[in-house]
């Protein structure tokens, strides 16, 4: 090991030159004669050669990187390449990239209007394409179908999947709801304020105004006394006090508020904003003014704002109603002229009103 | 199709010499003159600048180890060496990045046969890798010794005092030792 280190120090100073020319001429002799010794000289040269080879290639690049640190490549760019080029090969080269960014901002945009209720006009009207999220819809925008399945049963009637309000158009047993209420329903029963319940079938629906009209065919129904109501032909009033009896549970609530816009939700003009507090299961109930005149059918209200519930106006109930066949109707279905709430005091109004506001059930 | 390059072209035997004398300056003209042409190579045929510069820098080297190596004939232009170098290089890689598709190359300029040269720099990119391999395997302090004294041309003395041994045979022991185990790790690599 000693020999080795000595001979290996030997072997440098002979190759930088450092030797004085007595011990360089010796040294020579030494390889003539051992080609022990002469092959380990051959060895450490190649091996100082690739070493100091390393050194220069790693200075070389660390020189190449400072200079290319310095060049402005985008201006290189621009002088080497036509535009076309450029466009294409950012185009070949961010294509996936393109493709699904566009994507997301599609379904982000997407699920932005959806659950902002952005729709909500537009898919009454493309009812059938739409179905599948217009029961989204119908969620998230708190309609106010009141969802019972999750309450604990009492008694021995099935309660229903849903429930909604519904009020009579007439005596002989013409109810009109929302039309989002028995939506998709098998079956529809309204309840009365005596807890007796009536088969009713739907006659006619009209999803863009979310109205349905019911009819009563329980055979043991008999015929509600004359309609203490009318129904308000022109549109009201900003600031009017309305008031509204619905079922968003198994009673009557009594609420009350005033028209606090005469158009709807995102502009509609079918309906008014309300400010009222209702709550799921308030749906089609009767929205009446201080006269005793339906002015509107609760609809539905805004998730994220305070005290603004909607109505649609009872002069869209009216056309509605004049477009359906009359000779598809089996009983006339006239709506009543004569109002017999108009100075009342508002106990009695709804001590009277009581007996033609129907809570719907839903199978 | 394509602009033509318009820079002041340098002479090729000025580059050559600077080159030989390691000149900071002959690799900034170098690379400024010719790694545009080279950008345009690699980006009108699917590659980024980052590959561009990866492709140019090898070319520089093998250039750089031609040259030094004393077999360098000036029988085309340097220009013409380094696109021909590059063009090659970049056809390798996008045969690796396409593997069962056929490539075509959008040219530039003309080229010259550097088969030989692209075989002997491959011997010696591996060597400097294992190179590379082997003194980070070898760790401090040793890796420094060896740098100073092969590669800065750094005296005994230098590293002595540098390190903080006693005297210069402490120094030359450890530069010995330190040789003698990189010289095991290189060659076991190559084995």
């Amino acid at each position: 090991m000693k020999s080795d280190f000595d001979l290996i120090n030997r072997i440098e100073a002979y190759l930088t030159g450092e030797l004085s020319p007595e011990e360089h001429a010796e040294f020579d002799q030494l390889r003539k004669q051992d080609s022990a010794v002469d092959l380990k000289v051959v060895e450490h040269q190649a091996f100082i050669q690739q070493i100091s080879e390393y050194g220069m290639q790693k200075q070389l690049r660390t020189d190449m990187e400072s200079i290319h640190e310095q060049l402005n490549i985008n201006s290189i760019k621009d002088e080497v390449l036509p535009a076309k080029f450029k466009v294409r090969n950012l185009w070949n080269k961010y294509r996936l990239n393109t493709a699904i960014a566009a994507s997301v901002a599609i379904c982000a945009v997407m699920l932005t209007l959806l659950s902002s209720g952005y729709f909500n006009k537009s898919i009454t009207s493309n009812y059938s394409a739409l179905r599948r999220e217009i029961n989204n819809i119908k969620r998230s925008q708190n309609q106010l179908i009141k969802g019972i399945n999750d309450r604990p049963v009492s008694g021995p009637a099935n309660p229903g999947q849903f429930g909604g309000t519904g009020f009579a158009l007439s005596a002989n047993g013409y109810i009109v709801t929302n039309y989002h209420v028995v939506k998709d329903a098998d079956s529809v029963y309204v309840q009365n304020s005596a807890g007796e319940s009536f088969k009713v079938k739907q006659i006619f629906i009209d999803p863009a105004f979310d109205l349905a009209v019911l009819q009563i065919i329980d055979p043991g129904f008999k015929s509600l006394s004359d309609l203490p109501y009318t129904f308000k032909k022109n549109s009201s009033d900003l600031g009017e006090d309305v008031f509204t009896i619905g079922f968003p549970r198994d009673d009557h609530v009594f609420n009350k508020g005033y028209v606090s816009s005469l158009t709807g939700y995102a502009g509609d003009t079918v309906a008014y904003q309300v400010d009222i507090s209702v709550n799921p299961g308030n749906s089609g109930g009767p929205l009446l003014d201080n006269k005793g005149n339906v002015i509107g059918i609760i609809s539905g209200k805004q998730t994220q704002t305070d005290g603004a519930a909607f109505a649609i106006k009872s002069n869209y109930l009216i056309q509605s109603l004049a477009s359906i066949p009359q000779d598809s109707l089996v009983d006339k279905l006239v709506l009543n002229k004569k109002n017999s709430l108009s100075g009342l005091s508002r106990t009695d109004q709804i001590k009277k009103l009581k007996d033609y506001v129907f809570m719907v059930k839903v199978y | 199709m394509s602009k033509k390059i318009k820079s002041s072209v340098p002479e090729d035997k000025e580059l050559i010499i600077g080159i030989l004398n390691d000149s900071k300056d002959t690799l900034n003209r170098i690379y400024k003159n010719y790694f545009p042409m080279v950008l345009q190579l690699v980006l009108t045929n699917n590659g980024d600048e980052d590959e561009a510069k990866d492709i140019f820098q090898e070319s520089v080297i093998v250039l750089y180890n031609k040259v030094k190596g004393g077999n360098f004939e000036l029988n085309s232009k340097l220009k013409t060496f380094i696109y021909s170098i590059c063009r090659r290089l970049w056809l390798k890689r996008l045969n690796q990045k396409s593997k069962n598709s056929s490539v075509d190359i959008t040219d530039f300029d003309e080229i010259i046969s550097v088969e030989e040269d692209l075989e002997h720099h491959q011997e010696k990119e591996l060597k400097f890798q294992q190179m590379e391999h082997a003194l980070v395997q070898l760790g401090e302090p040793c890796k420094t010794i060896i740098e100073d004294y092969y590669i800065q041309s750094k005296s005994m003395q230098e590293i002595c005092e540098k390190f903080g041994y006693t005297n210069a045979d402490n120094a030359k022991t450890q530069k010995y030792k330190c040789l003698q185990r990189l010289k095991k790790l290189f060659f076991q690599k190559l084995g």
